[in-house]
């Protein structure tokens, strides 16, 4: 033994032996890794101990594993850095799936390193096993169980490049608890990784994107549609120089929000299920769609019959072949990163000294000008005997617009207000659950946030239904002094599915009403933070004042919003996208 | 339209049930599947055997190449190819219908494997037409058990998958 170890030092320059748990640790630390958000137990204690003997990376001791993957995912979207979890097997892994699950569905780049059984008990039904690799299989870009120390670097280093390069997606590294204490020989960490099966595709075919040139250079109403690509692929920039270029309409998806300035004239809104009147229109009115980075997801296209039912050019820029043609068959598909695609389509514009035809253009914004004129976006905003959600909201934007502020939300009513009222001027600025729609993210998000920006403000917009899908994580804001504010839309009902059961079943409010709430100001107050309650509409300006001045501090805003107010516009499911309800008038 | 897909993937633990998850997850139709380590030890070449229209079958190629362990996935179907299938028929065999069953099997060319006096084990390769055809000129009731491998498919000359 002793030769052996002898020998194989001398034989690699630098090799160390060390345990699976140490070379874990020392992945992380080469991928610059600051923050890790995770839970202990049994089968990943040699992690944790290994993670006691370093100081580089701080760990975050969250409340339940769904929180972990959710805050490191909300650290994630917000920094553009891989996330990254750490949870013990079985219940540990269980518990963490919706956030993976989540992180998926929005490609977000993590890797979650999960604890398992020693590699001589699996199968055998053993203490809190379970078959991590084929429950998270459906819901992660790969997943890894390593079988050996020896393998533990090279695996962390495909999972991390997995997990960012391409489209981005959560990736799951599962340790055996004896994997993690084996020795291995330890020589460094891999430089670089060679995978023949995974090459993802950045630049764009050429051919492709000269015909997307002179599509768009003929169009008479051109259109651009952006999504979450946009921002996963740090395209904000381009983005806006393409538009500044050509001077189009241009219409994010929810996912998409903050790609470009919300402020600027040629933003006509979200669009989708609960966008603008202007920015559907469009869709249905354009001749050339220029889609980029986004999915033709059911929420944004509605009936995929009707979406279709007009004749329009589509070009299509995505990074992940299979999203194209998928739902809407396009015509111009180009495979490639978004902002190596739009650089190079800019290049082959100011190459070519085309102009978009100015005079159709002018037309087409009138056009939209007079779909905007109507408004869509109006409510009852001088009300002063109920709190209007959209007010707070509203409010809440123009006290932080020149601030260093992001917004989390949950999923529901809350969400599409804070994505409709909240003027969303720079990307990664609004963090949600955009494709699983889950909810109880938005603390979670908020404080992995916190964390890493400690020095900007984190509102986390939420209802009182959802944030008590994750209320336990107040705990970890006043242990790890992330303070947040949590402004929570309580309109005492399940606001989102209260509005489908008025208008889709007649009213009848089944299991929709939050009965037996909780004292939300004691409760923040019990967590150790503060809590505040807003009852009448002048107090909303002071309460959000309040809990900005209190810098220091996780301030709960339970603020008591109409109970009967919808979402508007709204397109039922099963309609086409211009096919909107505008408000009460039209139920 | 039936279609053949071939795909080269990592012969790694796990890789397969990626493929059939993917299939199940997303609704396609699997109609056969077979799968083995190719004369590179660390790829297996899989032939899948799928109905779907043109637009699924697209989505399913797509799909197929974004799993990670896969290295390469073609539509066989789309130009010219070459399918075979191996089936087991175990037949009853007693009196008369000993000889008629040895005759059939010679007619489709296929070969008794194994015997006993009450039957014959009958081997037999083909398209999966022949094979359907061989179990229709049987008399039906005197088939005790089949298995089949599913297709097994290459394109024709110079159509070569490999990495």
């Amino acid at each position: 033994m002793e030769i052996n170890k002898a020998e194989s030092a001398s034989g690699s320059a630098g090799a160390q032996e060390l345990r699976g748990a140490e070379i874990l640790v020392k992945a992380l630390q080469a991928e610059n890794v600051q923050y890790i958000w995770g839970y202990p137990g049994g089968a990943v204690l040699h992690i944790y101990d290994a993670f006691y003997k370093q100081d580089t990376i701080q760990h975050v001791l969250v409340r339940h594993e769904q929180a972990a993957v959710h805050a490191a995912d909300g650290f994630a979207r917000a920094t553009g850095e891989v996330g990254v979890a750490l949870v013990t097997s079985g219940p540990g892994l269980t518990n963490a799936v919706t956030g993976i699950a989540t992180a998926y569905m929005d490609s977000i780049p993590m890797v979650i390193i999960s604890g398992q059984v020693p590699t001589a008990a699996i199968g055998l039904d053993a203490f809190q096993e379970c078959d991590t690799v084929g429950i998270t299989r459906p819901i992660v870009k790969h997943n890894f169980l390593v079988k050996d120390a020896k393998d533990m670097a090279e695996i962390m280093k495909k999972a991390f490049h997995i997990a960012r390069s391409g489209r981005p997606g959560p990736v799951v590294v599962d340790v055996p608890k004896d994997v993690s204490f084996n020795k291995a020989l330890y020589s460094g960490y891999p430089e670089s990784v060679e995978m023949r099966s995974y090459n993802p595709v950045r630049k764009g075919h050429g051919g492709q994107i000269r015909k997307a040139l002179q599509l768009l250079m003929s169009a008479k109403r051109p259109y651009i549609y952006t999504g979450g690509g946009v921002l996963l692929s740090n395209a904000s920039p381009e983005l806006r120089a393409l538009v500044d270029m050509l001077n189009v309409p241009v219409t994010n998806t929810l996912m998409g929000l903050g790609a470009f300035p919300a402020t600027d004239r040629r933003f006509l809104g979200m669009l989708g299920m609960h966008g603008t009147l202007e920015a559907n229109n469009a869709m249905q009115n354009c001749d050339v769609l220029l889609a980029v980075g986004a999915r033709f997801d059911d929420r944004v296209i509605g009936n995929p019959k009707h979406f279709a039912s007009v004749d329009r050019k589509i070009i299509h820029i995505d990074i992940d072949p299979s999203s194209i043609s998928k739902r809407v068959k396009v015509d111009v598909p180009i495979v490639g990163d978004v902002k190596d695609v739009l650089t190079e389509l800019m290049g082959m514009i100011r190459e070519s000294g085309l102009k978009p035809d100015a005079q159709a253009l002018g037309q087409w914004w009138e056009t939209i000008e007079g779909w905007r004129s109507r408004n869509c976006m109006k409510y009852d905003s001088n009300n002063s005997v109920v709190i209007k959600p959209q007010k707070v909201i509203e409010t809440l934007w123009d006290m932080t617009k020149d601030a260093d502020a992001y917004i989390t939300s949950d999923v529901g009513q809350h969400q599409m207000w804070a994505a409709q009222y909240y003027k969303f001027n720079e990307p990664r600025r609004w963090i949600n659950s955009g494709g699983l729609g889950t909810m109880g993210v938005g603390i979670p998000y908020a404080m992995g946030i916190k964390l890493a920006k400690p020095d900007s403000e984190v509102f986390c917009v939420t209802g009182e239904g959802s944030v008590q899908m994750c209320i336990q994580e107040l705990s970890t804001c006043l242990q790890y002094n992330t303070p947040i504010k949590i402004v929570a839309l309580n309109n005492r009902y399940l606001g989102m599915v209260r509005q489908w059961q008025e208008i889709e079943y007649s009213g009848r409010y089944s299991h929709s009403y939050m009965d037996a709430l909780p004292n939300f100001v004691k409760l923040a107050e019990a967590y150790g933070h503060v809590g505040i309650l807003v009852e009448r509409p002048e107090d909303v300006e002071p309460a959000l004042r309040e809990a900005r001045r209190l810098k220091d501090r996780t301030v709960f805003l339970d603020i008591r919003t109409d109970p009967t107010e919808n979402v508007f516009p709204m397109v039922q499911a099963g309609k086409g996208i211009t096919e909107m309800l505008m408000g009460v008038e039209d139920l | 339209m039936k279609h053949i897909i071939a795909v080269l993937i990592e012969n790694e633990a796990g890789a397969l049930s990626r493929v059939v998850g993917l299939f199940s997850a997303r609704g396609y139709n699997i109609e056969s599947l077979t799968v083995a380590p190719t004369e590179d030890p660390s790829l297996s070449r899989m032939t899948i055997q799928t109905t779907g229209s043109d637009d699924v079958i697209e989505q399913i190629t797509k799909h197929l190449n974004r799993l990670i362990e896969v290295v390469k996935v073609v539509d066989l179907t789309e130009g010219a190819y070459t399918e075979r299938e191996l089936m087991l028929v175990k037949v009853r065999a007693v009196g008369k219908e000993r000889e008629e069953m040895k005759r059939m099997a010679d007619i489709f060319r296929g070969r008794v494997i194994d015997v006993t006096d009450k039957s014959y084990t009958i081997e037999l390769t083909g398209d999966q037409s022949k094979n359907d055809a061989f179990l229709e000129a049987i008399d039906r009731s005197a088939i005790l058990e089949t298995v089949r491998t599913g297709a097994c498919g290459i394109g024709r000359g110079e159509r070569i998958l490999r990495v």
